[in-house]
């Protein structure tokens, strides 16, 4: 269950070095421009950053639905070596931040140099996650009954949240309009200089009772990615290193595919983001508590994902995230900031490896929203799936 | 006339699950039981999640349950559902049958009478020639749930 940053040696610890964009546009945004040409473009832009060229590169991570396999991307930047290729499982997010635990293990343990965890998503060349998709697994039991969209999914999950702590959809408006203000420091979301304010949100259509539209991520087209090497390599190349401090892929008990398949989660556990257990590996593993993390990207494809995260990562005590939210918590000058740079609702929805990406930009005090003194950084991953997946970021 | 229209996706059963289904052919709502552990499981799987023994069957129940969750859905997410919107997504936690949730839709209320703990019970809808899905009705006892909701 533990990961072995401890027992690495001195200077094998696994950091990110290089991160990359392609621009972020809504979906459609990028008609002319081929995923596979803006994810070459995250590639090349992360492995610049990191200074290293490209064709180094030798090992790949990404997550569940990426479309580009590391073979394809390893000929298209004309790479020598590939030395490992590999892929989390599921769906709703849940793998992205295991991707990056790939790419750690993946040089702290040496079978590679230099590893790349990357992520393309064109809803406007694909299809929408949005709208229906038939399912490999359990549709049968979801889409006659028309539950066919994760809104609908993760709607079920938080109405017993709501019901069990008193969420409503005045802490759901808080949440939106905290995220889109910070997009409004940033330029590469697709929701710079388009703020939101409460009569907006309210007046918004429903979607999926309780989710308004602005409870809802964004569809649009992109592609990002995050080079990684040991802090060895690192101090060599003389770059600054954000160093891993713990990463985690973990699932309770009887979730199965969660809101993604029949709902048949245990009880006590329904209204949650099946994050308790990630929890408890990430602090075993770094020694931190929930109280020396400064600031959070949590994965926000729904409003509603943040109250129950919040307590799944011991942020505020169970059942205590509705007090916590109204305090004004989550601003960027509150007890604990999230998704500075916009998140997947503001800024692009990247199935969560934008919010690793801040959380780089956090450490290395670069943000558009820089939270001033932080040196801790928690990102997760994941909604409505089954396992969910975490990272601690620290400051060298 | 269904709950919801008949282009909407049909399930195909699997060797898994045909027992399932063949019962909602019959009217009958049969849940996986596992013989070792005398637990209810659902989805139907080769093993049971309780104790992990592959020594399950199948029994049936009486389909009286409780909302145990819902939303309401309003944008219409597969073209079928165009001028269908809203409609109601019920998660339904089944008497006697331990936790064992079926995901489906309840047919005769409005999205306002729809609320956690509500009392339902099944409601055989006929989707074409012979194939019935396990939907559900507000109880009639339910009065007072429907006073309250509204």
């Amino acid at each position: 269950m533990t990961f072995p940053y401890s027992r690495a040696k001195s200077g094998q610890q696994p950091c990110i070095i290089g991160i990359g964009e392609s621009e972020y546009k809504r979906r459609g945004g990028h008609a002319g421009t081929s995923e596979l040409t803006l994810l070459l473009q995250a590639i090349r832009a992360a492995a610049q950053d990191a200074g290293i060229d490209a064709r180094q590169l030798d090992g790949y991570a990404s997550f569940g639905y990426e479309r580009h396999e590391p073979v394809i991307v390893q000929t298209a930047l004309a790479a020598p070596e590939l030395n490992f290729s590999n892929i989390v499982w599921g769906g709703a997010g849940g793998g992205c931040c295991a991707s990056v635990m790939l790419a750690a293990l993946a040089v702290s343990s040496g079978m590679s140099q230099y590893a790349v965890a990357y992520r393309s998503l064109c809803q406007g060349q694909y299809e929408r996650y949005g709208q229906f998709r038939a399912r490999p697994m359990y549709g049968q039991y979801l889409a006659p009954f028309g539950l066919m969209a994760p809104a609908q999914m993760t709607a079920l999950t938080f109405r017993r949240h709501m019901e069990q702590y008193g969420t409503s959809s005045e802490h759901l408006a808080e949440i939106a309009l905290t995220i889109r203000a910070n997009a409004q420091k940033n330029p590469r979301s697709v929701m710079y200089g388009k703020p939101l304010d409460r009569e907006q949100y309210f007046n918004a259509r429903m979607i999926a009772d309780p989710f308004r539209l602005y409870d809802c991520c964004l569809e649009t087209d992109g592609a990002c990615a995050v080079v990684l090497t040991t802090m060895e390599n690192a101090e060599r190349l003389g770059k600054p290193a954000v160093p891993i401090l713990a990463s985690a892929q973990a699932s309770g008990p009887r979730w199965s595919l969660g809101p993604m398949g029949t709902h048949n989660m245990p009880v006590n556990d329904y209204g949650t983001v099946n994050s308790s257990q990630v929890a408890k590996v990430l602090y075993a593993q770094s020694g931190l508590t929930p109280a020396d993390i400064d600031v959070a990207q949590i994965y926000d494809a729904f409003t509603g994902l943040i109250p129950m995260a919040l307590e799944d990562y011991g942020l505020c005590d169970r059942g205590a995230s509705p007090r916590f939210i109204e305090s004004g918590a989550l601003r960027p000058d509150g007890e604990m900031p999230i998704n500075t740079a916009g998140g997947l609702l503001s800024e692009a929805y990247l199935h969560g490896l934008n919010l690793v990406i801040e959380g780089v930009r956090q450490m290395r005090g670069v943000s558009t929203n820089q939270i001033e003194g932080a040196k801790t950084c928690l990102v997760t991953s994941g909604g409505g799936g089954g396992h969910k997946s975490a990272l601690i970021l620290g400051k060298n | 006339m269904s709950y919801l229209p008949r282009e909407m996706p049909f399930p195909h059963p699997s060797p898994e699950d045909e027992t399932y289904w063949q019962g909602c052919r019959e009217r009958k709502l049969v849940i996986r039981h596992c013989n070792t552990c005398d637990t209810y499981s659902h989805p139907p799987m080769p093993s049971c999640p309780f104790c992990g023994s592959m020594d399950l069957g199948w029994r049936q129940v009486t389909g009286e349950g409780k909302i145990f969750s819902y939303t309401i859905a309003h944008h219409p997410v597969h073209a079928a559902l165009k001028g269908h919107t809203p409609y109601n997504i019920v998660v339904v936690m089944l008497d006697g049958a331990d936790d064992v949730r079926l995901v489906s839709n309840v047919v005769n209320a409005s999205p306002e009478e729809i609320r956690i703990g509500a009392a339902v019970e099944l409601y055989w809808d006929e989707i074409e020639d012979g194939q019935f899905l396990p939907r559900f009705s507000l109880k009639a006892s339910n009065e007072s749930n429907k006073k309250e909701a509204s």
